[in-house]
C-alpha cells in the first residue's frame, strides 16, 4: 500500500550531538494517528521517560502535520507542537496555521522529532533535505523578539517567504506559557511549548520547500474540494469572516458567558464598546488568511495615528485575547488590547494565559497580596497601562513581580502564598479561555476534563450550554451529557489531526465527508466507525499519558470559586456550580467513555481501541 | 478591436490565502505547488496582500528580452505563449517582466507565465472560479480606465450625486 498526501518522512534531531536521523512511518501508523495530534500523542507515549522535569534534556519536542498541508482543502496549513508540558506538567499541545506547514510538507517532512538540548542557542534550516543546525550567534538571533527575528531570517536567506516558527525572549527564559509565533499573527500558544524550545536553545525552525504534492484521486478530489471551498464561504463561517471571533463577545455576554474581573462575572458593563462591531467599525484595517484558508478570521486593526502612546500598532485581533487583556482585566480600552497582544505575539507568550495571569495579579493586588511596594506602581482592575507594562515585565522576566507571573497564576500563586491560589482561574495549570462557567453546567466539565487543562478546544462543550441543548444550570441527563461531550471530543481529536481549522467544522455535512476527503488525497479508504475509532483512541492515549504522569479524578476539577462565589450581574446572578451536579456529569462522561469512577480506561476500552500496549501501565489501572 | 483581458487582483478584498497559486498549478501540471504556478501571491506586512499575474503588455518586455525568441504574444487572445522547444529557461524574460508575473518552472527548466488556463481542461481560469473573497477578475485596460474614472468622479463630485438623489 503506497500513501499519498504523506511524505512520511521522520525526521529525528538529537540537539547535543546534532545527529540527525531520517525514517520511514509506516502505512499502518499513518492511518491509525491520522497525522498531528495523533503521532504526537503516540511518540510521546511510546518514547518520553516518567516523571522528568519539562525543561529538561529528557524532553522530547514532536512537530508534525498530517496529509493536507498544500492542497487546497479550506484551512489544511497547519502544524501542531507536542511535549511533556512545564505549565501542566501533562500532556502539553499547540496547534498553529500560516504557511508553515505547507513549505515543510514541500520540503518533504510529516514528522520532526526534537531531543536532547544544544550546547549553546540555535536555529534550524529545513530546506528540502538539506537540514541544518546553525548557531543564533551568526545572526545575533537570541534575544530577539519573534517578529524581528523572523524578518532577519527572511533577509538572511533572501526569501519573503522563508517560514519561520520563533520563540521570543519568554521562550528563551523559559517563560511556562512560552509561545512560539509564526506568519507573524499565528502561534502554538497554549501549554508552553515555545518555553520547550527554549530548553533546548532552540530559537527557530525554518522551512522552505520546493517538492510537488500528489494526490491519489485528483478528480474526485477537486470536484469535491470545490465544493467545500464553496461552502467555507457560506453561512457556517460567516461569524468568522465578518467580524472575526470577535463576534461572540456580544452573543456569549448576552448569555452571561463572558468572562470578567478574574472570572467573578460574567457580564460585561461595557459591552457597547467592547464588541466585535465596534471593534470593526472603529479599528479593523484588514482581515488576512492563512495559507489555503477560505475564511480569513485573522483581523487585524490598527491603533490610530492620534494615540498619545502606541500609534501605528497592528494587532491580529481574537476573542480569547480580547477577553483576557480587556474584560478580565476590567477594562475595555482597544488600543490597549492591541498593544498587549503584540507584547505577547512578540515576546513570545501565551495570550490567554498572560492575559488571565495579569487579571489573578489585579486581584491578588486588590486582595493586598502583591502590593504597590512589590510593584512600583498601581495594579488595580481596569489600569490597563499596568497592564502593558507588567506583560512587558513578565515576557522579559524584568522585575520581581513579573518573574513570578511569568510562570503562570499557577506557578505564581505557589511562590505568593497565602489565599493567592484562590484567584488562579485554571485546570491542571492552563487558565482558562473567555467562556464563564458559572452557569454553564456542561462545559463547566468540558473544559476540566481537557487534556491540556482549562480549554475550549478539545471539545465543543460550550455548544451544548450556549444553544441550549441541556439545562446549563440543571444537572440532568449527566450520561447524555456525557455522550454528548465525547462525541464532539472524539471529532476535535480528528481535525486536531488532520490537522484542518475548527471553524470549517460546519462545511462538512458529516463524518463520511471527512473519510472521503481523506481518500480522495492519500488513497486509503477508511469507513467512519474505524474514523471515529481512531479518535476516540487518540483522546485515550492522551488520557493515559496524562494518568501515567500522575494525574487523578481531582484534577478534573475547576477552581473552588465556581462552586461558591456567584456572580453579581447578568442570566447567571446569584448562579454557582453544584459540586454534586457536577460530579454527577463529570461521572457521566467518565461511563460514556468506558472509564472507571475514577476516571480511568478500563482494559476493555483499551482492547476496543487498539491501545493493548497501554494495558498494565496505568497506576490504578486493572491490571 | 477589442483589447484583451488579463487577470487582476483586488487588493481590497484579497486575504492573501494562496488558493490562486496552489489551484493554478493544479489544473496546469497536475500537482500543487506554488512554485509552479503562474500567479503568485505577494504579502507585505503586515496588511498588504495581493497576487500577480501576467498583464499582457501590449509591447512585452519579456517577448524583446527573450534570446532564443521563444515568446510570443498571441494576437487573438493577447497571452504570451512559450515555445517549450525553444526556451531554455535563461530566465532573461523574468529580468524584464516588471510585474514579476513570470517563473521558472522548478520541474521542467521552462518558464511559465498565466495562459488564462487555455492549455487546461477549463474554460474558466480556475484561480477566478476558487478566489474566496472574488477578488480576480478579468479585465481590459478600457475597463479599468472606465472603472478608474468612475470612481474618481464619485469622489470628486459626492456633493453633487448627493443632490442628484
Amino acid at each position: 500500500m503506497t500513501l499519498e498526501g504523506y511524505t512520511q518522512q521522520r525526521v529525528n534531531i538529537h540537539l547535543d550531538t546534532e545527529k540527525i536521523d531520517i525514517s520511514t512511518i509506516h502505512e499502518d501508523f499513518c492511518t491509525k494517528w491520522i497525522g498531528g495530534y495523533g503521532f504526537g500523542a503516540k511518540v510521546l507515549w511510546d518514547e518520553l521517560k516518567l516523571d522528568i522535569d519539562p525543561f529538561s534534556p529528557d524532553n522530547i519536542l514532536v512537530w508534525a502535520i498530517g496529509p493536507y498541508p498544500t492542497t487546497i482543502i479550506p484551512t489544511s496549513s497547519k502544524y501542531g507542537l507536542f511535549a511533556k508540558s512545564p505549565q501542566t506538567g501533562l500532556f502539553g499541545m499547540s496547534i498553529s496555521s500560516g504557511s508553515i506547514a505547507q513549505q515543510a510538507r514541500r520540503a518533504g517532512h510529516n514528522m520532526i522529532v526534537f531531543y536532547g538540548k544544544a550546547e549553546e542557542p540555535v536555529f534550524i534550516m529545513f530546506d528540502d533535505d538539506d537540514i541544518n543546525i546553525i548557531p543564533c550567534k551568526e545572526l545575533d538571533l537570541w534575544g530577539k523578539g519573534c517578529w524581528e527575528a523572523d524578518e532577519i531570517l527572511k533577509e538572511h536567506y533572501n526569501d519573503s517567504r522563508l517560514s519561520v516558527a520563533a520563540i521570543g525572549p519568554a521562550g528563551e527564559k523559559l517563560s511556562r506559557m512560552g509561545c512560539v509565533t509564526n506568519d507573524r499573527n499565528r502561534q502554538a500558544g497554549r501549554t508552553g511549548m515555545g518555553g520547550v524550545m527554549g530548553s533546548k536553545n532552540l530559537k527557530a525552525l525554518c522551512f522552505r520547500g520546493t517538492k510537488s504534492v500528489k494526490i491519489a484521486y485528483p478528480k474526485e478530489f477537486y470536484e469535491k474540494a470545490k465544493e467545500l471551498i464553496k461552502r467555507s464561504i457560506g453561512t457556517a463561517t460567516t461569524k468568522y469572516r465578518e467580524n472575526g471571533t470577535p463576534n461572540g463577545l456580544a452573543s456569549y455576554n448576552d448569555m452571561g458567558m463572558l468572562a470578567n474581573y478574574n472570572f467573578r462575572e460574567g457580564y460585561w458593563k461595557d459591552i457597547d464598546i467592547l464588541n466585535g462591531q465596534y471593534l470593526n467599525d472603529h479599528y479593523v484595517v484588514k482581515t488576512c488568511g492563512c495559507s489555503q484558508c477560505t475564511i480569513a478570521c485573522d483581523h487585524l486593526a490598527r491603533v490610530p495615528n492620534d494615540h498619545p502612546d502606541w500609534a501605528g500598532t497592528v494587532a491580529s485581533m481574537d476573542i480569547e485575547n480580547i477577553y483576557s487583556m480587556g474584560c478580565d482585566c476590567g477594562h475595555s480600552d482597544w488600543p490597549a488590547i492591541m498593544k498587549g497582544i503584540e507584547i505577547c505575539d512578540t515576546l513570545g507568550m501565551d495570550g490567554i494565559s498572560a492575559g488571565a495571569t495579569v487579571a489573578f495579579a489585579m486581584e491578588c493586588f486588590e486582595k493586598g497580596i502583591i502590593t504597590k511596594k512589590d510593584l512600583g506602581y498601581d495594579l488595580s482592575f481596569g489600569n490597563y497601562k499596568s497592564m502593558i507594562r507588567i506583560l512587558e515585565e513578565m515576557g522579559n522576566r524584568s522585575s520581581k513581580i513579573g518573574d513570578i507571573l511569568a510562570d503562570g497564576s499557577r506557578a505564581a500563586a505557589e511562590k505568593l502564598g497565602g489565599d493567592a491560589m484562590k484567584y488562579s482561574m485554571q485546570v491542571k495549570g492552563l487558565e482558562f479561555p473567555m467562556y464563564e462557567i458559572h452557569g454553564m453546567s456542561s462545559f463547566a466539565v468540558g473544559a476540566s476534563v481537557s487534556i491540556r487543562g482549562a480549554c475550549h478546544l478539545r471539545n465543543g462543550a460550550y455548544g451544548l450550554d450556549a444553544k441550549g441543548k441541556f439545562d446549563r444550570f440543571g444537572y440532568e441527563k449527566p450520561l447524555e451529557r456525557g455522550k454528548a461531550i465525547k462525541k464532539t471530543e472524539d471529532e476535535y481529536c480528528l481535525i486536531d489531526s488532520l490537522i484542518v481549522c475548527k471553524f470549517t467544522r460546519g462545511i462538512y455535512e458529516n463524518n463520511q465527508e471527512y473519510c472521503d476527503m481523506y481518500k480522495y488525497v492519500s488513497g486509503y479508504e477508511m469507513t467512519t466507525e474505524q474514523f471515529l475509532n481512531n479518535g476516540e483512541a487518540i483522546h485515550n492515549l492522551a488520557k493515559c499519558f496524562n494518568i501515567r504522569e500522575g494525574a487523578t479524578k481531582a484534577d478534573d476539577y475547576p477552581p473552588e470559586r465556581f462552586f461558591t462565589e456567584p456572580p453579581t450581574i447578568g442570566p447567571a446572578k446569584g448562579v454557582t456550580l453544584d459540586k454534586k451536579g457536577y460530579t454527577s456529569i463529570l461521572e457521566g462522561y467518565y461511563e460514556a467513555r468506558g472509564w472507571t469512577k475514577e476516571g480511568i480506561p478500563t482494559d476493555e476500552t483499551l482492547k476496543r481501541l487498539g491501545l493493548d500496549f497501554v494495558i498494565g501501565k496505568l497506576p490504578g489501572g486493572k491490571k | 478591436m477589442p483589447r484583451h483581458e488579463f487577470i487582476v487582483v483586488d487588493p481590497d478584498l484579497c486575504i492573501g490565502c494562496e488558493i490562486c497559486e496552489s489551484v493554478c498549478s493544479f489544473v496546469h501540471e497536475g500537482v500543487f505547488n506554488p512554485l509552479l504556478s503562474r500567479i503568485k501571491r505577494v504579502r507585505i506586512e503586515p496588511i498588504v496582500n495581493i497576487a500577480l499575474s501576467c498583464q499582457k503588455c501590449e509591447d512585452p518586455d519579456c517577448v524583446n528580452a527573450c534570446p532564443q525568441k521563444a515568446l510570443e504574444k498571441d494576437e487573438k487572445t493577447g497571452s504570451i505563449k512559450v515555445n517549450e522547444d525553444k526556451c531554455t529557461g535563461c530566465a532573461f524574460c523574468i529580468r524584464a517582466c516588471p510585474f514579476g508575473a513570470i517563473s521558472l518552472s522548478t520541474e521542467s527548466g521552462i518558464v511559465l507565465i498565466c495562459d488564462l488556463c487555455e492549455s487546461t481542461e477549463y474554460d474558466e481560469p480556475q484561480c477566478i472560479e476558487l478566489c474566496p473573497r472574488e477578488a480576480i477578475s478579468l479585465k481590459s485596460v478600457d475597463q479599468i480606465g472606465d472603472e478608474n474614472r468612475i470612481d474618481a468622479v464619485k469622489r470628486l463630485l459626492s456633493e453633487m450625486l448627493e443632490e442628484s438623489k
